[in-house]
């Protein structure tokens, strides 16, 4: 029954190959052995369905797979049904944990383990857990759990030899149970491997399926026996702890605790600001868009383009015009996306890397559970402010339907892009403090006020968090090197027809007069309803393409301080860019992008026309300001306060761990 | 007792946790029913930080309000 080990990714293997898979916990530093398996020539593919890449390479005969870090086997979320189908799919697993970590990490170990395969454990960062004062006995170690035991400190390639030259000595190792043993024995007789039978008895609905079985109601049962054995071996092999809290445990509790915590994520988010916001967006990007993508690369392919196509052509000007797909599509991925994505992805690696991202989630769970998210929405919401398309993809790693959509909904509403931020920016630092807090207060009231009612609103209940605080680490460069490549470079291969098609879309929908159609159509509201110039719909209408477009197209305007305001308002709560929006529909159904495309039109109108009525209740600006600021926050006080008090209890889910 | 009502530095022991999925990734942690850990810390409304050995877990308020504990 072959066809009931494929992982679902076409790796050419030798004859006589192996699979030997790469597995453990998330952070145990699996890549290094990874790369040291393999050396320089690896394939990456995306896994189907997911958002996630599978890396594999040449060991002699063999390939090594690695995959996800995961703290367990089942189907709780994509990283984990990868990790199972590759599992259950390998010759050979090296399974590497962080001997801080066993009682977390062995459990992993044993459920491997009753899978059948053989294994050969490698017990990295013994220096770590020798610095904190844990004797991890590894020669007791490989004997309880019946398989090879090699101490390694892989970031300093110690042990990596051996555990090359060791693993043909790999094998299967000591069921957790002879309870199981029974088990498994009875299931194994109708499936085609022990790993599938024990996977169908924990209950894992694919794996039954693919059988014609139902899935196992023992999955507790079994979970508790290998937590049993678990907590024994780990009694057995560890000893000498001492118990003290050292500076990086103090720094993890900090990171946590509100009064220390917000300060800590403030600096955090000024050394991101001045990297990215200052230094990428503009330095970099001044050289990659305009000195080189606008300056040098557009006009050699319009000049490419000419001896073929006439520019002027409808052809011309949906390759080679003001949207060309040929042009600005690869000007705004390569000049201007792809800097910045890497500066986002860079920070969001080191992070990872360093165990500050469960932290910072546990930090902001308490505000996000108030519209209707838990701690780990702070990641794609964090990464919206550098693009929202990226944003609206990566919200797959949150818990539950509705949580997407509420994070995919406030992303496309509320948070400007960095392009866009960079515009708004611009244009707020001239008109002072006032201004900028009327601007700030009512964005953050719209997105509380939305999220708040979109909790009450969409059926169900969100997950909460329950989360692994692993130890904190400095984070290892190649590490974040490697992670930030292939997350951007993925990224910007999903994006990149998007922002093609979205540039053509933009480009028909100009040669066939609907954009100067849209134009006339939003004029009465731009002028009547916000109180500003005609031409303010233009920006609008260029904010579709490009929400820093439609920034820009308002500076041009010389509007006085408050409508600029109003137009700023206004263009931040406008729809995104069409290439989120393309995400939008690719990540949700139609109708849902439908409603939320609307809604966001809808809302950004209204806040706009609301904001320029309550201040033009009044002759001084100042005044009008402040009095729209209370306004705002009582909305919002008023809308949580509703809100608590139609909460009724519904039944729950949880959110994925990790 | 709810652990959303345990104290900062109470050693308690676990008693019932509500949903399938969730005794499940306990189970994976080592943090279950029927594990005595320490409440490390307490974020007012918001999580609570639990402790067992060296692994730590936070746990959202809202699931901390569903998980019985007794101190121990």
């Amino acid at each position: 029954m072959a066809h009931c080990h494929e992982s679902n990714i076409k790796i050419d293997l030798p004859e006589h190959g192996r699979k030997i898979v790469l597995a453990g916990n998330p952070n145990v530093g699996k890549s290094v052995f990874f790369n040291a398996l393999t050396g320089m020539y690896v394939d990456v593919s995306n896994y189907p369905g997911t958002t996630l890449d599978i890396s594999y390479g040449r060991f002699g005969e063999d390939i090594v797979i690695d995959t996800p870090g995961v703290y367990g086997i089942s189907s709780f979320n994509d990283e984990e049904r990868i990790a199972r189908d590759v599992i259950l799919s390998a010759d050979i697993v090296v399974n590497v944990v962080d001997a801080v970590h066993l009682e977390r990490d062995l459990f992993l170990t044993q459920q491997i383990i009753d899978t059948g395969v053989p294994v050969i454990v490698a017990l990295n960062m013994i220096d770590d857990a020798k610095r904190q004062g844990i004797k991890v006995d590894a020669d007791l170690l490989e004997h309880l759990l019946g398989v090879p035991v090699i101490e390694t400190v892989a970031v300093q390639g110690i042990g990596l030899e051996e555990v090359k030259n060791s693993i043909n000595k790999a094998k299967p190792g000591i069921i957790s149970h002879s309870e199981l043993q029974q088990l498994l024995t009875k299931m194994h007789a109708r499936v085609a491997s022990q790993g599938e039978a024990l996977l169908i008895l924990e209950g894992a609905p694919i794996i039954a399926e693919r059988h014609g079985l139902k899935p196992g109601q023992h999955r507790e049962d079994i979970y508790l026996m290998r937590r049993q054995r678990v907590n024994d071996i780990v009694g057995h092999v560890i000893s000498e702890v001492k118990e003290g809290t050292d500076f990086k445990t103090r720094l993890g509790r900090w990171m946590i605790t509100p009064i220390t915590g917000i300060p800590i994520l403030i600096a955090m988010l000024y050394i991101m600001y001045q990297a990215i916001g200052v230094f990428v967006a503009q330095t970099v990007v001044g050289i990659t868009e305009e000195t080189i993508m606008q300056g040098m690369y557009e006009p050699f392919i319009r000049g490419l383009i000419s001896k073929v196509v006439d520019l002027d052509s409808a052809l011309g000007y949906i390759l080679a015009g003001e949207f060309g797909v040929l042009t600005m599509t690869v000007t705004y991925v390569l000049g201007l996306l792809m800097p910045l994505v890497v500066g986002f992805y860079l920070f969001l690696s080191a992070f990872e890397d360093s165990g500050y991202l469960p932290r910072l989630a546990a930090l902001t769970d308490r505000l996000l559970n108030k519209v209707g998210l838990n701690g780990r929405a702070i990641i794609p919401l964090i990464l919206g402010f550098g693009c929202v398309t990226l944003a609206t993809v990566v919200t797959r790693l949150l818990g539950s339907v509705r949580e997407r959509q509420i994070a995919i909904f406030l992303l496309a509403l509320a948070i400007p892009c960095s392009a866009q931020l960079g515009v708004i920016a611009g244009m707020l630092a001239g008109l002072g403090g006032t201004y900028l807090a009327l601007y700030v207060v009512v964005i953050v009231s719209v997105m509380a006020i939305v999220g708040t009612l979109l909790n009450s609103v969409l059926p169900g209940k969100s997950t909460d968090l329950l989360i692994d605080l692993p130890p904190l680490r400095l984070p290892r460069i190649n590490n974040v090197l490697k992670k930030t490549f292939t997350k951007s470079f993925s990224f910007l291969k999903e994006a990149t027809p998007l922002f093609a098609i979205g540039a053509l879309l933009i480009s028909v929908m100009d040669l066939t007069g609907f954009l100067g159609a849209v134009q006339n159509f939003l004029a009465p509201i731009t002028v009547g309803w916000l109180n500003l110039p005609k031409e303010a719909a233009t920006a609008f209408v260029m904010g579709i393409v490009r929400r820093d477009f439609g920034a820009a197209g308002l500076s041009d305007l010389a509007l006085d301080p408050m409508s600029t305001i109003v137009a700023l308002i206004t263009i931040t709560l406008f729809v995104p860019c069409i290439a989120a929006i393309l995400v939008l529909f690719k990540e949700r159904n139609k109708k849902e992008a439908a409603i939320m495309w609307l809604g966001s039109l809808t809302i950004a109108f209204l806040v706009g026309g609301i904001v320029n009525k309550l201040t033009g209740m009044f002759a001084s600006d100042v005044s009008g300001s402040w009095f729209t600021i209370f306004v705002f926050i009582g909305l919002a006080g008023l809308t949580s306060v509703v809100a608590k008090m139609k909460k009724t209890p519904q039944v729950k889910t949880v959110s994925q761990e990790g | 007792m709810l652990l959303a009502d345990a104290k900062k530095g109470q050693t308690i022991k676990i008693l019932s946790i509500p949903n399938e999925i969730v005794r499940a990734q306990a189970i994976r942690f080592g943090i279950s029913e029927g594990e005595v850990v320490t409440c490390d810390e307490l974020i007012p409304a918001g999580p609570v930080i639990l402790k067992k050995n060296r692994q730590e877990i936070a746990v959202g308020h809202g699931l901390a309000k569903e998980i019985l504990v007794e101190a121990v």
